[in-house]
C-alpha cells in the first residue's frame, strides 16, 4: 500500500500513470500566484499546496469580497487550466449541476427510426442508443469531471443551495467520479483541483466539510493589504497605498454593518488615483467614504469616529 | 510525530472541536508532505485538516501554540528542565536571534524600555522578541512548578513595561498630526503596535512554562472554550467581544433554518368535513383526502427581561436573538427591569439591526425605580398590572434573569397568573444550576409556577432554546 495520496486517486481512477504535482513547495505556490497578481498569504500559499498533494477540495470561507473566487480564478491561471464555475443558488438541482438528457434530441431520433419496420429488437437498440453521451447536456459538474484538459472546478457559494442538494456534490469531491443510472460511473480522467467557497450563511453539513481542507480567508493584515493595492491599482505610490491600508484597517475595526472589503478598497484606491490625490485629508476621506461603505449608518458613524464628526462636504 | 498529533487531537476534542477520523488521517498525510521544520506551514497545515470552522481556530491556537511551542532557550535565573520539551523537537525558530538569546547579562529597565521602543518604532520583529524575552525573565517572576496559564504573568510584565508611556513616546516619534483624520490613524498603528508587544510577551511567556510543565499540563490551564460555549455570565472582555462577534452569524443562521423548517411543512391537517365531502362522488370511499392549509400558529412573544449589572449581557443576547428572528413570530414585545420596568419594544420598530436597538436600551429605558438592585417581585407586579391584559392564548412568556431577588418579596403569585393567562412561562436563567437557590435565589419560588426553567449559560443552549420556541 502507498501513503500517496495522489498515487491512490489515480489508481481508483484508472489513471495511466500519477500526474505529477502541480507546485513543488508552498513558496512556488506563492511565486506562481503572484505572477497571477494574486498576492497570497502563508495560509493561503500552503492550503493551495496541500490541495494538490493530497488531491482533496478546499473550502475556503470568510467575509465577503476578501478574494476567495479571485483565488481560484488565479490557481487556475497559474497552473493554466480551464475555469469551471459552478454558481449556486437556493434551488440547484441535479439537472443544473450534474447533467441532464437532451430529450428533444431523443424524441427526435426515436421519431428518425420509426419509418423503418421495427420489431422488439430494434426498440433495444434504439434504447441504448439515446442514452448515450451524445444525448447528455453536461453541466459543470460532470463537465469539470469529463474535461480532457486541466481543470480548476470553483463552486461557488456553497453555502445557498439546500442541505440536501449538498449531497450532490459529496460524489464528486471525494471520489472524483459521477454516476448516471443510465451509463455508469463516469471517472474523471485527470485530478482536478476544487474550491468551494462559502459566506458562511448557514452551516454547512458534517459530510462535506469533512471531505474538504479548510481555509479560513479573513481581511489581510494592513502589510499585505497595501501590496495588494500596489499589484493591482496602476500609478498608485507607496505612500498613499500604506495609507489607505491604514484607513481601511481603522474603519474595521469600528463596529460597522458591513466592513469594507478588499474589493471596496481597491475600488476606492482606483477612485484617489482617478482624481489625482496623493494625499487623504479629511476632505477627500469624506467626501469618498460612500465608496467603501454601503450603508449611510456605516457612513455617518465613521465619519463621526474618523474625522471627528466633521459633517460631509 | 504520529503520536505528538495523536496528543495533539485529543486536546483538541477536549477543547470541544469535533475531529473525525478521517481528518486525523488527512493531517497525517499532510505531515508526510511539508517540510515539518516550517512552523507557520504545520500550523496551515493541521488548521486545513482538523478544523473546519472559522470560530474554532482561536481554540485551535491556543492548543497550537502550546503543542508547538518554540523551544525556549534557558536564561540564567531559570535552569530549563530538558527532556520535557515535546513538540519542540522539530520546530525551528524563524528569522531573528532566538527568545532571549544574546542576552547573557540582565539589562536594566531602561534599556529593556529602550530596546523594545526601537523594535517597535523599526518593527523590527528579532528586536522585539528578545525584548520580549528580557522583559519577562526581569518583570514575569516566573514560579517553575505553578499551575498556571500564565495570564498574571502577562500582567505583571505589561504593567512594568509602562505601556502608556512607551504609547506617548511612539506617538511623539509618528510626529503631530493635523487633520482629525491623520491623528486618528496614528492612534491605531500605535494600538496596534503595542499589541504586536502584548502577543510577543504572551508567546515568550508561554514557551517558558511549556519548558516548566510540558504542553498537556499546560494545555489545560490555557484551553480556550468555543465561542458558543462559553459561559456568558462569566466572559471575560475579550470573549464578550467574540460573543457579540459571534451572535450575529448565528441569529442568521438560526433564522433561515427556522424559515426553511416551516416552508417545508407543506400542508396542515386532514379536513375530516372537506374530505367527506368529496368521498359522496366515489360512494363515501375517502379517496381524495383534503388538508387544511396550513396555517402555522406563529407564537406571541413577551420577553420581559433582568437587565441589572449581573445579567446585563446575557439579557443583550436573548433581545437580540429573538429579535433577529422575529419574523418567525406574530408579535415581539420586550420590557426590561431592574428594579422598575419599561417596554422597549419600540426600540426595535423599523431598525434593520437588532444589536443597534440593544445598545440603545441602556441608554433610554427607564428602569430604576428606587436603588438599582434587582426587584423581581416588584417589576413583575408592574408588569402583571399594566400588561396582564395584552396577554392571550397565544403569547409565551419569557423571563430572563437570574432570580436574586436581593431579599425583596417575591410576588410568586403573579407568575402563577400570567401563566393562567398565557399559553406557557419560560424562564431562563443563565446561572448553572448548581447555584439555583443558593444565596438569595428564589427561582423555585417562581420556578414553581412557570412551564419550565431553562439554564442557558452559553450560545449553545441559548441558541437551542430559542430555536425550539419558534
Amino acid at each position: 500500500m502507498t501513503l500517496d495520496p495522489r498515487a491512490e486517486v489515480a489508481e481508483r481512477l484508472g489513471l495511466a500513470e500519477v500526474p505529477p504535482p502541480r507546485f513543488a513547495s508552498p513558496d512556488e505556490v506563492r511565486e506562481r500566484l503572484a505572477k497571477s497578481d494574486y498576492l497570497s498569504d502563508a495560509a493561503i500559499a500552503s492550503t493551495t499546496f496541500l490541495a494538490d498533494r493530497l488531491a482533496k477540495p478546499v473550502l475556503v470561507e470568510g467575509p465577503a469580497g476578501t478574494g476567495k473566487t479571485a483565488l481560484a480564478k488565479a490557481v487556475a491561471e497559474a497552473v493554466g487550466a480551464r475555469l469551471v464555475r459552478l454558481q449556486c443558488y437556493e434551488g440547484l438541482d441535479e439537472s443544473k449541476a450534474l447533467y441532464e438528457w437532451n430529450y428533444r434530441k431523443q424524441l427526435l431520433r426515436i421519431q428518425a427510426g420509426r419509418t423503418e419496420s421495427g420489431g422488439a429488437e430494434e426498440w433495444r437498440a434504439l434504447e441504448e442508443d439515446i442514452f448515450a453521451e451524445e444525448f447528455m447536456l453536461t453541466r459543470p459538474l460532470l463537465e469539470a469531471i469529463t474535461a480532457e484538459d486541466p481543470v480548476v472546478l470553483l463552486i461557488d457559494e456553497v453555502d445557498r443551495v439546500e442541505l440536501e442538494t449538498e449531497a450532490l456534490l459529496l460524489e464528486v469531491l471525494s471520489e472524483y467520479q459521477v454516476s448516471i443510472p443510465e451509463l455508469g460511473t463516469v471517472r474523471a480522467r485527470q485530478i482536478p483541483m476544487v474550491f468551494l467557497t462559502s459566506n458562511n450563511t448557514r452551516e454547512l453539513s458534517e459530510a462535506l466539510k469533512r471531505r474538504c481542507l479548510y481555509l479560513y480567508v479573513g481581511y489581510p493584515t494592513i502589510e499585505r493589504e497595501r501590496d495588494i493595492i500596489l499589484a493591482r491599482v496602476p500609478g498608485v505610490s507607496g505612500a498613499l497605498a500604506t495609507r489607505i491600508a491604514q484607513v481601511v484597517r481603522s474603519l474595521r475595526e469600528l463596529d460597522l454593518k458591513k466592513a469594507p472589503s478588499v474589493s471596496e478598497t481597491l475600488d476606492w484606491a482606483r477612485t484617489l488615483v482617478v482624481l489625482g490625490r496623493e494625499e487623504i485629508g479629511d476632505e477627500e476621506a469624506a467626501a469618498t467614504l460612500h465608496i467603501l461603505l454601503k450603508y449611510q449608518t456605516d457612513i455617518e458613524r465613521a465619519t463621526k469616529e474618523l474625522l471627528g464628526g466633521r459633517a460631509r462636504a | 510525530m504520529l503520536s505528538l498529533l495523536a496528543d495533539f487531537i485529543g486536546e483538541l476534542r477536549a477543547a470541544g472541536i469535533p475531529v473525525s477520523m478521517s481528518e486525523h488521517v488527512d493531517a497525517a498525510r499532510a505531515c508526510e508532505v511539508i517540510d515539518l521544520a516550517d512552523r507557520a506551514t504545520l500550523r496551515t497545515a493541521l488548521a486545513a485538516t482538523l478544523v473546519k470552522d472559522g470560530g474554532h481556530l482561536p481554540a485551535f491556537d491556543a492548543a497550537f501554540e502550546v503543542f508547538f511551542a518554540l523551544r525556549a532557550t534557558p536564561t540564567p535565573d531559570e535552569e530549563a528542565p530538558g527532556g520535557e520539551l515535546s513538540g519542540a523537537a522539530g520546530a525551528r525558530e524563524g528569522p531573528g536571534p532566538g527568545a532571549g538569546a544574546g542576552g547573557g547579562g540582565a539589562l536594566s529597565a531602561a534599556e529593556i524600555a529602550e530596546m523594545i521602543f526601537r523594535a517597535l518604532r523599526d518593527g523590527d520583529a528579532g528586536a522585539l522578541r528578545q525584548g520580549a524575552g528580557e522583559a519577562v525573565s526581569r518583570y514575569a517572576g516566573l514560579e517553575p512548578g505553578r499551575p498556571v496559564g500564565g495570564t498574571y504573568y502577562l500582567y505583571r510584565t505589561l504593567r512594568s513595561l509602562e505601556l502608556e508611556a512607551l504609547a506617548e513616546r511612539l506617538r511623539q516619534d509618528l510626529g503631530a498630526e493635523r487633520s482629525a483624520l491623520a491623528s486618528r490613524l496614528a492612534e491605531d498603528e500605535v494600538t496596534a503596535r503595542l499589541e504586536t508587544l502584548r502577543r510577543e510577551v504572551e508567546r515568550v511567556i508561554r514557551e517558558r512554562l511549556v519548558a516548566d510543565r510540558g504542553s498537556a499540563a499546560l494545555a489545560k490551564s490555557v484551553r480556550k472554550p468555543l465561542p458558543e460555549d462559553v459561559e456568558v455570565m462569566h466572559a471575560t472582555r475579550d470573549e464578550m467581544a467574540q460573543l457579540e462577534r459571534a451572535l450575529r452569524p448565528l441569529s442568521r443562521k438560526l433564522a433561515v433554518r427556522l424559515a426553511r423548517r416551516r416552508r417545508r411543512r407543506k400542508r396542515g391537517p386532514v379536513d375530516l368535513r372537506h374530505t367527506v365531502r368529496r368521498s359522496l362522488s366515489t360512494g363515501g370511499v375517502p379517496l381524495d383526502l383534503r388538508f387544511k392549509p396550513p396555517r402555522p400558529a406563529k407564537p406571541e412573544i413577551f420577553v420581559v427581561a433582568d437587565v441589572s449589572g449581573s445579567v446585563a449581557s446575557f439579557a443583550r443576547f436573548t433581545l437580540h436573538l429573538v429579535h433577529a428572528i422575529s419574523s418567525q413570530f406574530s408579535k415581539v414585545r420586550s420590557f426590561v427591569f431592574v428594579d422598575g420596568l419599561d417596554e422597549v419594544t419600540h426600540l426595535f420598530e423599523g431598525v434593520e439591526d437588532p444589536g443597534e436597538a440593544v445598545a440603545r436600551i441602556n441608554a433610554e429605558a427607564d428602569v430604576i425605580a428606587f436603588d438599582g438592585h434587582s426587584d423581581y417581585g416588584r417589576a413583575l407586579s408592574a408588569f402583571h398590572e399594566r400588561y396582564a391584559r395584552d396577554l392571550t392564548t397565544r403569547s409565551t412568556v419569557l423571563i430572563l434573569g437570574d432570580g436574586r431577588n436581593n431579599y425583596h418579596e417575591t410576588h410568586a403569585e403573579v407568575v402563577a397568573d400570567l401563566r393562567r393567562r398565557a399559553k406557557a412561562v419560560y424562564w431562563l436563567n443563565p446561572e448553572p444550576a448548581a447555584y439555583w437557590n443558593s444565596g438569595d435565589s428564589v427561582i423555585a419560588h417562581y420556578g414553581a409556577h412557570c412551564d419550565r426553567v431553562v439554564e442557558c449559560r452559553t450560545l449553545r443552549q441559548l441558541e437551542a432554546f430559542v430555536g425550539e420556541l419558534a
